[in-house]
């Protein structure tokens, strides 16, 4: 048998029209640990559900050799029977059953046709000492805090007897101390034969701990590090994450007009109660009349619930901290404040809450600012078709007339109508969550040209972008952000795809 | 665009709205072939429209409820219990009916705003929340009706809300000259509501239907309107239950589809996070809708009462469910967001029609729970095959 347990050759896989993978070939020898690097929408987890059969067999192109054989998954089942399990980040456990059920969920201990409760506690004490998990077996998961529910997962994996285990982001949401305890426990599974594939944001935590390091660009394999041959850097892990050159689809912007602060936080911190955690962690943070601020950042780095926390915070975050409008101390407790205030959100997630899909184009743009289309509480339907017409014609919304619905429409003509629905508002300040995602270049170009013009009007434009190419095409100033904390800020002049990364990795 | 090409591409935009009346002209139709005319008599129309009444009222707050992705279940014994409360009140207090009603309507939406409570504040499913006050509201309905058993009201002002007609003024060769003038003016206010439409849309340098279209439009309508105003006044003229139904479908008519209140009703059921970053406030609007639930649930027990001329110790069982059926068959989606308040009267006088079409025909009412049945599922079938298609 060849010394590597897994080969993944010429691996392709598209989603209409998108090549979301373009001939990967990805290699993992028995008993290392592997990391998996590369920006958000580099293609890391799409090859990772490619290899546990999430897209099953025939959904792509290229051979998967797993212990010396092709394999043909067709479901996730398949590839668990094979000894390979996949933890995702979002954690796959039921909270309200014991971590003893959890464990043995789908693979119960069984003596005849029943379950057998008692063998499967002793099993589970088993699994756990393994993974050095120190609670009782019947506590509920939901009274863990993150990370022990990430050992649970772990020791659920083991009890399958697994050979190849693949770990999205382990440590995204754990504490310091978590993730070093993490890291150690898959050093140990690593002496006890199991490989491991580790994606991960944290390049230090990917030195430390990796045998190899491939990096994965825009759905290609950039290149394999190997720690055999000499030390990991950072820096050569971060050049070949962003070496992707900029091509110049950023329209121009060649009056700039840059005035007084408008929005200003101050120790500014979140702490969300769902989740038991702070999300966004004194935060010092301003932007100027006529400017666009880019705010950098990889998922979960506290970007959204920042926006969030400004525009009226409707999660119900806990809040300290100031926040100044136009150098007056403001506090808005509902969204429709925040809106009279003059700020905007365009959401990041256009479909799950930012439109009415059942709705049509003109219902949509006017959600927002029904006072503009009305008076005395009743609506002139008239002066609304007029409105969303004069939007669809400005901002160029593809779409036989103002009345289609809004959930036929393309991605780009979607983000259209969000633009047109926030821009009927009448904003100062505008927040754009991910404005381009999922949209194809000839949109985005449309998108970067409204959003100039805007700022000639006046505006400012605060842009949340995982896209370092967008980020620095239009800012005018970057800041950058991780685990919920700015780190570091920099005018556009001294910005570079390197630097930001290398901030937002640590 | 030729003049048969464009009815039927309008009928085919609008499937789902016209298929609901298709479906009752049809049950209409088929009536009346097979009680030789019987059904579509004066006399047994003006019955079926009473009979109709205090579902419909349900029906039409229950679509709200529906379209902000919400149920109320108690609607049924709260209004058998305010309809109780009324008859005490006009009985053994002596309480004027000019004091009586607008005093339970008031109760009603206290009672409503409970139920929002529950559900907007303390985030309670509503179909719990609502479970758990049909419950009280039947403890309570037996609890005033306990001593006295069946409360008789003798009060004819009241008893005139289900049973009574507007005044008829002089008979003309035997028809109620006030209804027929109502019905004039109904369909002047027709035809001089779509004129002005019309006239605004052209100044606003809009498209408009094409000549024929809308004359077709206004004669068909107009028809409609004055067909059903001469079998009314054939017997004895508009009910004044029949003129409530009217008055509270016009004012949610227009509430629904004209005012800033009814667009954010539906933008909190197509998309309550979409809504809540909109700075549309789901809390007050579920507040309000429960509210204006609980109101019509004590309009229904209002008329239901007077209808019987009496509160007992039954009255509203089951009310919420046929509320709930008429809200479905009149086009309502439980996904949210979608529905209409015209809608929900069409689908209370389709299942009203089935009841008293088959109770003339002398089908068994085994049979008659198992058709009406059979058309609730259809009409769904009917509404998610059509949805399909489009989106």
């Amino acid at each position: 048998m060849s010394e590597y347990i897994l080969e993944m050759k010429g691996i392709s896989k598209e989603f209409t029209g998108v090549k979301a993978l373009s001939n990967v070939n990805f290699k993992v020898k028995k008993g290392e640990i592997h990391c998996l690097i590369g920006e958000n929408g580099a293609g890391k987890s799409t090859l990772m559900k490619v290899l546990s059969g999430v897209y099953p067999h025939g959904n792509y192109d290229g051979d998967i050799i797993y212990e010396g054989e092709v394999q043909k998954f067709s479901n996730i089942s398949d590839s668990v029977k094979a000894g390979i399990s996949i933890i995702h980040q979002e954690l796959a456990l039921f909270p309200d059953l014991t971590v003893y059920e959890n464990i043995f969920a789908g693979n119960e201990v069984k003596r005849g046709a029943f379950v057998d409760w008692n063998q499967t506690v002793v099993e589970a004490q088993k699994m756990l000492k393994k993974v050095n998990l120190k609670v009782n077996p019947e506590t509920l998961v939901k009274d863990l805090s993150v990370g022990r529910q990430q050992l649970v997962e772990i020791a659920k994996a083991l009890s399958k007897e697994v050979k190849l285990l693949i770990l999205d982001e382990p440590t995204a949401a754990l504490n310091e101390d978590d993730s070093e305890n993490l890291l150690e426990l898959l050093k140990g599974l690593k002496q006890e034969g199991i490989t491991c594939i580790m994606i991960s944001h944290k390049l230090k935590e990917v030195i430390s701990i990796a045998d190899k390091a491939t990096v994965l660009r825009d759905g290609q394999t950039i290149c394999t590090l190997d720690a055999a041959d000499g030390p990991i850097s950072e820096s050569i892990i971060i050049q070949n994450m962003v070496g992707r050159e900029i091509k110049d689809i950023y329209p121009k912007r060649p009056n700039k007009n840059i005035g007084d602060k408008i929005l200003e936080l101050h120790n500014w911190s979140a702490f969300d109660v769902e989740l038991g955690r702070e999300v966004v962690k004194d935060v010092d943070f301003h932007i100027k009349k006529g400017e666009i601020v880019g705010i950098a950042g990889l998922m979960g780095a506290g970007r959204t619930e920042l926006a969030l926390s400004i525009f009226g915070n409707p999660k119900s975050y806990k809040v300290q901290g100031d926040l100044l409008l136009n150098g007056k101390k403001r506090k808005f407790t509902h969204t429709k404040d925040a809106i009279k205030a003059g700020i905007a959100y365009v959401t990041e997630d256009r479909k799950g809450n930012g439109l009415f899909l059942l709705q049509d184009i003109k219902s949509n743009v006017s959600a927002a600012n029904l006072k503009g289309i009305s008076s005395n509480g009743i609506l002139n339907g008239n002066e609304e078709i007029k409105v969303a017409t004069e939007y669809k014609k400005s901002i160029n919304i593809k779409a036989s007339s103002v009345e289609q619905n809004v959930g036929n429409l393309s991605g780009g003509n979607q983000q259209k109508v969000s633009l047109g629905k926030w821009l009927f508002v009448g904003p100062k300040l505008l927040i754009l969550d991910e404005p381009t995602r999922g949209i194809d270049v000839g949109a985005k170009f449309e998108i970067y040209t409204i959003m100039n013009q805007m700022i000639n009007e006046g505006l400012s434009i605060i842009m949340i972008s995982s896209e370092l190419g967008e980020v620095l095409g239009m800012s005018d100033r970057v800041y950058v952000m991780g685990e919920g904390r700015i780190k570091g800020e920099m005018a556009i002049e001294e910005a570079s795809q390197e630097k930001i990364m290398q901030l937002a990795t640590h | 665009m030729g003049f048969i090409t464009e009815v039927k591409t309008l009928i085919k935009d609008n499937i789902r709205d016209y298929g609901m009346y298709i479906a009752l002209v049809v049950i209409l139709l088929t009536f009346t072939i097979m009680t030789d005319g019987l059904f579509m008599s004066s006399r047994n129309i003006s019955n079926l429209l009473d009979s109709a009444g205090y579902i419909a009222v349900l029906a039409v707050g229950m679509t709200l409820v529906i379209v902000i992705r919400h149920i109320d279940l108690s609607v049924g014994f709260a209004a058998g219990f305010l309809g109780a409360i009324a008859a005490i009140f006009l009985t053994q207090m002596g309480v004027s009916v000019y004091i009586t009603v607008p005093a339970i309507l008031i109760f009603g939406i206290v009672a409503g705003l409970f139920n929002g409570f529950l559900i907007a504040q303390l985030g309670i499913p509503a179909f719990v929340a609502t479970l758990a006050a049909m419950l009280i509201f039947r403890g309570a309905l037996l609890r005033v009706t306990e001593q006295t058993g069946t409360i008789i009201v003798n009060d004819d002002k009241f008893n005139a809300l289900g049973n009574g007609f507007i005044p008829s003024l002089m008979e003309v060769n035997g028809l109620h000259l006030l209804s027929l003038i109502v019905g004039l003016i109904g369909v002047l206010l027709y035809v001089y509501s779509e004129f002005s439409n019309r006239r605004n849309k052209v100044k606003y340098k809009f498209d408009v239907p094409s000549k024929g279209i809308f004359a077709l439009k206004l004669i068909l309508v107009s028809a409609v309107i004055a067909y059903i105003t001469w079998i009314l006044a054939g017997y004895n003229g508009f009910s004044w239950t029949v003129v409530i139904m009217l008055v509270v479908v016009i004012i949610y008519h227009f509430m629904t589809t004209k005012t800033v209140l009814g667009r954010h009703i539906y933008a909190v059921g197509s998309n309550p996070e979409a809504a809540h970053l909109s700075g549309i406030n789901v809390k007050k609007i579920t507040y309000i809708v429960f509210g204006s639930m609980g109101m019509l649930a004590a309009l229904s027990g209002i008329l239901f009462t007077s209808r019987l001329q009496s509160a007992t110790t039954t009255a509203g069982t089951l009310f919420e469910l046929d509320a709930i059926a008429a809200a479905y068959v009149g086009g309502v989606s439980s996904a949210g967001g979608v529905g209409k308040v015209t809608g929900a009267i069409i689908g209370a006088i389709v299942m009203a029609s089935l009841t008293n079409g088959m109770n003339l025909l002398g089908v068994g009412i085994s049979y008659q729970y198992i058709i009406r049945g059979g058309v609730l599922a259809a009409a769904v079938i009917f509404d998610v095959m059509t949805r399909r298609k489009r989106g």
